[in-house]
């Protein structure tokens, strides 16, 4: 059986003083191998929860992940992660960095270096392989954390707000980028973000998650990141359910934070 | 009780006032030194590149670079002030020294018979430590009032006994009247007249500091050039840095190779943390120097005495420190690392123990400071050789040039250790501060 599988998970969180938090409940979803799948909720929702537990940083309460037909209980390197940013190692260089995922399972340097060659290109960072990560812009490092993710060649790619930290251009380029490595490598690719309209873009399947407790509010299928592989982004943007689909979730994510609000002002 | 605290407000006051006098002294030396700058360099001395675009540089500390030219004044000027001061044959000679060399007065007596005499009195002014030969008294001229000669150490005051029998009474110093009790002075010094009718005469001690305070810059390097050659007390200048060094070296390894595993074992390991929680941190606020009278009874005052010490002064200062890094680690690099599939063992050799090298180069820096000052303080109590032992030696003989050279020493292997950490530190951590 291939896929992932998330098998009625639940996350509760014992708080110190008795109480307890839900911050997911009964979550059940199908992952198709290859499959583009974008997170969106306010905050609270638990969708960093969710993701650590799919990568295997956290044990759920209930329930179980399956990968492939066998359970998530841990990290491994078949589930690769992309970290909003600060996850690079800084006393490595570029190369070291993109490599580092080979090199501890003791692959032979020169099969490294090709792979590492290769990936530079991918990424477009063919100079920079030298260099350390604190010479590199934002936008560089986060092709850095792309690539070292791809060169230990996961089934499924994490990306917890991958470019959450990058100006509007870098943003922009470097969602072309996410669509163009999953249409290249065919990847699954699981990406938790706050922004909608990048939700929209890299996303063919997208889930809005609502809060208190965790759980999938709405589930849409979305051609644009189809549209969007090779294509100018910024066209995406006006095909003609792009708007009415980011205003509908947009007024849906403003109610669940109004609600939050509401909630919070009566406790 | 009471009266010794107040003792402690008042000389505090009045430290306060001379701490304020010498700052004011040397700020105003500074202030002489910026306008001759600023003369010299009018016009042409600009912030240059970005910040000579800056409209705000008061308040913005990166618009604030150390002016060299006021730090190399800054210590040229220290060391006028020391030669002057110390009456420097280097510096001009601002201050009044010490008379020096033969003085003389005139004086008038009277005796029992009523009669008046006049004398001559020759004081030959030497510098302290000479012994000079007495020089012969001037000719007689008969009457009953002889004529003396004295020698004296500048500084110092001598006596000069009546010399006849009851009545015989000093009246007059250089024509000035004078009874027992009074002082009066003469062009080189004062003379006071004791109640039994004695002169003790003071040579005037002028305004220069005596060498047994503070030696001139010239005495102090001639001081160098010999202990260069000779050493102290049988032992070479250089010899006893070494025995220094070579006992910070040591004790900060031992501190090193201790304390930075005990420090990850702490960052890693819950039972850990807590079985030595307690001992670092109580540890911790002691000073080292508070171990020495325990260390001494410990292990007498031979070199495992002292290496001891320093290991303790380095260990728990590299243990906070490589518990620092490894709490410092980003939780995102682990989760990186584990889902690049590295091991437990991977993770502590191409993780943590990179990452924390930062804080623990930190550590060393401070702890390597904290082992130079132990160690000195440790042979100034008790040492055999060693910059700490060549100094308390000789203060002991007030040789108070060899213990400023020894703190100049002291003073210059500190910051070339900090230097060298330093540039370990930029060499092997150059993604420091920039994460």
């Amino acid at each position: 059986m291939s896929g992932l599988t998330i098998n009625d998970v639940s996350m509760t969180f014992e708080l110190p003083n008795g109480g307890s938090v839900e911050a997911l409940k009964n979550i059940k979803l199908n992952i198709k191998e290859g499959e583009l799948l974008s997170v969106l909720g306010p905050s609270g929702c638990g969708k960093t929860t969710l993701l650590n537990i799919l990568a295997g940083f956290l044990a759920p309460t209930g329930g179980e992940i399956d990968l492939n037909g066998h359970k998530v209980v841990g990290p491994h390197p078949e589930r690769g992660m992309v970290f909003q940013q600060g996850a690079l190692f800084e006393w490595m260089n570029v190369e070291e960095n993109i490599g580092f995922g080979p090199s501890m399972k003791g692959t032979p340097k020169a099969e490294i270096a090709g792979k590492v060659e290769e990936l530079l290109g991918i990424v477009g960072l063919q100079d920079f392989g030298k260099k350390m990560i604190y010479e590199l812009s934002g936008g560089m490092q986060q092709r850095v954390a792309l690539a070292r993710c791809l060169c230990n060649d996961p089934d499924v790619i994490l990306m917890d707000e991958p470019l959450g930290a990058l100006d509007a251009l870098t943003r922009e380029k470097m969602q072309s980028l996410v669509l163009d490595i999953w249409k290249k490598t065919g990847k699954t690719i699981i990406l938790i973000t706050h922004s909608v309209e990048e939700a929209l873009l890299l996303g063919e399947r997208l889930l809005v998650m609502a809060p208190r407790p965790g759980r999938v509010h709405k589930e849409y299928r979305l051609p644009f990141a189809e549209i969007g592989v090779g294509a100018d982004l910024r066209e995406v943007k006006q095909h003609k359910d792009f708007g009415p689909t980011r205003d509908e979730i947009l007024n849906m994510i403003w109610d669940m934070e109004e609600e939050i609000m509401g909630r919070t002002e009566t406790a | 009780m009471a009266q010794e605290i107040a003792e402690l407000v008042s000389s505090s006051l009045w430290m306060i006032v001379g701490i304020a006098l010498i700052f004011a002294l040397y700020l105003g030396i500074s202030a002489i030194c910026y306008l001759v700058w600023g003369l010299f360099t009018r016009g042409r001395e600009k912030a240059q590149g970005y910040t000579s675009l800056k409209t705000v540089t008061f308040g913005d500390e990166s618009a604030v670079v150390a002016n060299r030219i006021a730090s190399i004044a800054a210590v040229i000027a220290i060391f006028l002030i020391w030669g002057v001061a110390t009456g420097s044959k280097l510096t001009p000679n601002l201050l009044p020294g010490p008379v020096s060399g033969p003085v003389s007065f005139e004086y008038t007596a009277t005796n029992a018979a009523g009669e008046t005499g006049a004398g001559r009195i020759d004081l030959l002014v030497h510098e302290f430590g000479e012994t000079p030969e007495t020089p012969a008294p001037a000719a007689e001229d008969g009457d009953f009032a002889m004529n003396q000669s004295v020698t004296v150490a500048q500084r110092r005051k001598v006596l000069v006994k009546t010399q006849a029998d009851e009545g015989f009474a000093f009246t007059e110093i250089n024509g000035k009247p004078v009874s027992p009790g009074e002082t009066v002075s003469f062009d080189d010094g004062n003379v006071f007249v004791t109640t039994r009718g004695s002169l003790s005469i003071e040579p005037d001690v002028g305004m220069t500091m005596e060498a047994l305070y503070l030696p001139p810059p010239e005495a102090v390097w001639s001081r160098f050039i010999d202990l260069n050659k000779n050493g102290y007390q049988g032992v070479g200048l250089w010899e006893n840095v070494f025995w220094s060094l070579i006992r910070v070296v040591i004790g900060f390894a031992l501190g090193c190779l201790f304390g930075i595993p005990l420090g990850f074992a702490m960052g890693l390991n819950g039972w850990l943390r807590g079985w030595f929680d307690p001992i670092v941190e109580f540890m911790r606020p002691v000073p080292p120097l508070a171990l020495i009278p325990l260390i001494i009874i410990w292990f007498g005052i031979g070199e495992q005495g002292k290496i001891s010490l320093l290991f303790l002064a380095a260990l728990w200062i590299m243990t906070i420190a490589a518990r620092a890094g490894v709490s410092g680690v980003n939780i995102s690099k682990v989760h990186a690392a584990y889902s690049l599939g590295a091991t437990k063992k991977q993770i502590l050799s191409k993780v943590i123990l990179p990452n924390s090298l930062p804080e623990i180069f930190t550590g060393a820096r401070v702890a390597m400071g904290v082992c130079w000052g132990t160690v000195v303080a440790a042979e100034l109590v008790a040492a055999e050789k060693g910059a700490g032992k060549m100094i308390i030696a000789a203060s002991k003989f007030q040789l108070t040039d060899i213990v400023i050279i020894g703190i100049i020493i002291i003073g210059v292997i500190g910051y070339g250790i900090d230097m060298i950490m330093r540039g370990a530190e930029n060499k092997l951590v150059p993604w420091k501060g920039r994460g």
